[in-house]
């Protein structure tokens, strides 16, 4: 199809999209009008049933834990692929990087550059591990946490050449991390089946509400949730890393 | 109120698709596609907000709150912004396999593989 | 008050979302897209929704401009 019939054939469909949405929207109630009776009855039952101070912690690991089960599979699965996809080909192979001039190494990093980056990963690792374990007082949580916790091995790429980053870089610890994750997601869930009740009911004890051991099986899953984030971002930005600075194309 | 917070989504919508299809690269298409998701984001939180209300966070509250706003709905907003950079990161790793193989991100100038 | 602050935050969100989609390099539609990201930002805290911004500023700032651009470097690397 050329480019004009796209177009033409895009105008024509986007305008009976545009039309069907608004048309469905309007049927929608008014902006900031009142809320469902589910999300009504959630904010006023979830801090007495289950001792904690943030609703949507206890919504996403408890109330609706079965569907970040899936999403932490979806993160699995996405991660898997792009470890699949960037592979080295049957035409290529990994060398290090090296200096255009024939009879020069590359230089080191600058040390001031190395001194911040290794001083904005400490304190990421740090925020990092704070979101983590108050997730269940403020927002927060095992996902924004798993990001900023791959974000410190990000700042390390940043600040340095790549033979240090390979040094540097627990490649078997990240993909152990991600698999660990996902498995131990599974596993705090069979522990409500082995105590009898359904998979993923919060089964150890409930504690008190404001302590940052509280909400039972809440602290747990947003933990072993922030691993398995934080696994897969890394792993994702070093297969990216890979191809840029190592995986060579063999001339023919 | 209802008509500007509404409209931008089906906006963003539209804005996204119109870019995914006149796009002359690959890479474009890829971040107009993240823009059109995030569309759906904003629409679930925009249906679960309460005018007047606060975040659903239940410590420190003055001596009359009011109400809270929705959140189931910030639940499931939450888990699909980062999964959805995950899938964009998918998407992007594909790009990057065929520009080796086919030497250019113009998607009109890509052609089957051998037939 | 609250109901100005969200007019804003929707306004820019739609000019930074239609900035970005005009903008055709991609190199150039990065910064514009981390522009983006801030403005949702802005958006789903002033709806006091502080997970998801929380989520939204990280992923916004951090994953998807590192993704962007690795890939255009990679690309640009093959195109010498």
């Amino acid at each position: 199809m050329s480019r004009r019939a796209r177009l033409v054939f895009f105008a024509v469909a986007a305008a009976g999209l545009a039309v069907t949405l608004g048309v469905g929207l309007a049927g929608l109630p008014s902006f900031g009008s009142q809320l469902t009776a589910y999300a009504r009855m959630l904010n006023e039952l979830a801090s007495p049933q289950r001792h904690v101070t943030d609703v949507v912690s206890a919504i996403t690991f408890d109330y609706r834990g079965i569907d970040t089960l899936f999403e932490e599979f979806i993160l699995l699965a996405a991660v898997a692929g792009i470890s699949v996809l960037l592979r080295p080909l049957s035409d290529e192979s990994r060398q290090l990087p090296e200096d255009k001039a024939p009879n020069r190494k590359i230089p080191p990093p600058s040390p001031a550059v190395w001194l911040l980056a290794v001083l904005l990963s400490s304190l990421l690792t740090l925020i990092g591990l704070e979101t983590i374990t108050h997730g269940v007082l403020t927002p927060g949580g095992g996902f924004q946490a798993g990001v900023i916790l791959a974000s410190a091995i990000y700042v390390i790429y940043l600040g340095t050449n790549y033979a240090t980053v390979e040094r540097f870089q627990p490649d078997p610890l990240l993909e152990a991390s991600d698999g660990v994750g996902a498995f131990g997601y599974v596993v705090i869930g069979l522990l409500g089946l082995l105590a009898g009740d359904v998979f993923l009911s919060n089964v150890v004890g409930l504690g008190v509400t404001g302590n940052l051991i509280a909400g039972g099986t809440i602290p747990l899953l947003n933990l072993v949730v922030g691993v398995e984030v934080a696994g897969g971002f890394a792993i994702l930005a070093s297969e990216f890393l890979d191809q840029t600075a190592v995986i060579r194309t063999e001339r023919r | 109120m209802s008509v500007l917070a509404y409209g931008v989504v089906a906006w963003l919508f539209l804005v996204g698709i119109y870019g995914v299809v006149t796009s002359r690269n690959l890479i474009h298409m890829v971040v107009c596609l993240s823009v059109a998701q995030s569309a759906t984001d904003v629409l679930l939180l925009e249906i679960g907000y309460r005018t007047g209300g606060h975040a659903p966070v239940f410590v420190n509250l003055p001596t009359h709150p009011g109400p809270a706003v929705d959140a189931v709905m910030q639940a499931l907003a939450l888990t699909d912004v980062v999964v959805g950079a995950a899938v964009t990161a998918l998407l992007l790793a594909l790009v990057v396999q065929v520009h080796k193989r086919a030497g250019t991100l113009d998607p009109d100038a890509l052609r089957a593989t051998r037939d | 008050m609250s109901e100005a602050v969200i007019a804003v935050a929707l306004v820019w969100v739609a000019a930074s979302g239609t900035a970005v989609v005009l903008t055709r390099d991609p190199l150039h539609q990065a910064f514009v897209a981390g522009f983006f990201g801030l403005g949702l930002a802005f958006l789903y805290l002033s709806m006091q929704a502080g997970d998801v911004a929380l989520s939204q500023i990280v992923v916004g700032a951090i994953a998807l401009p590192l993704i962007v651009l690795l890939s255009l470097a990679k690309v640009r690397k093959g195109r010498e």
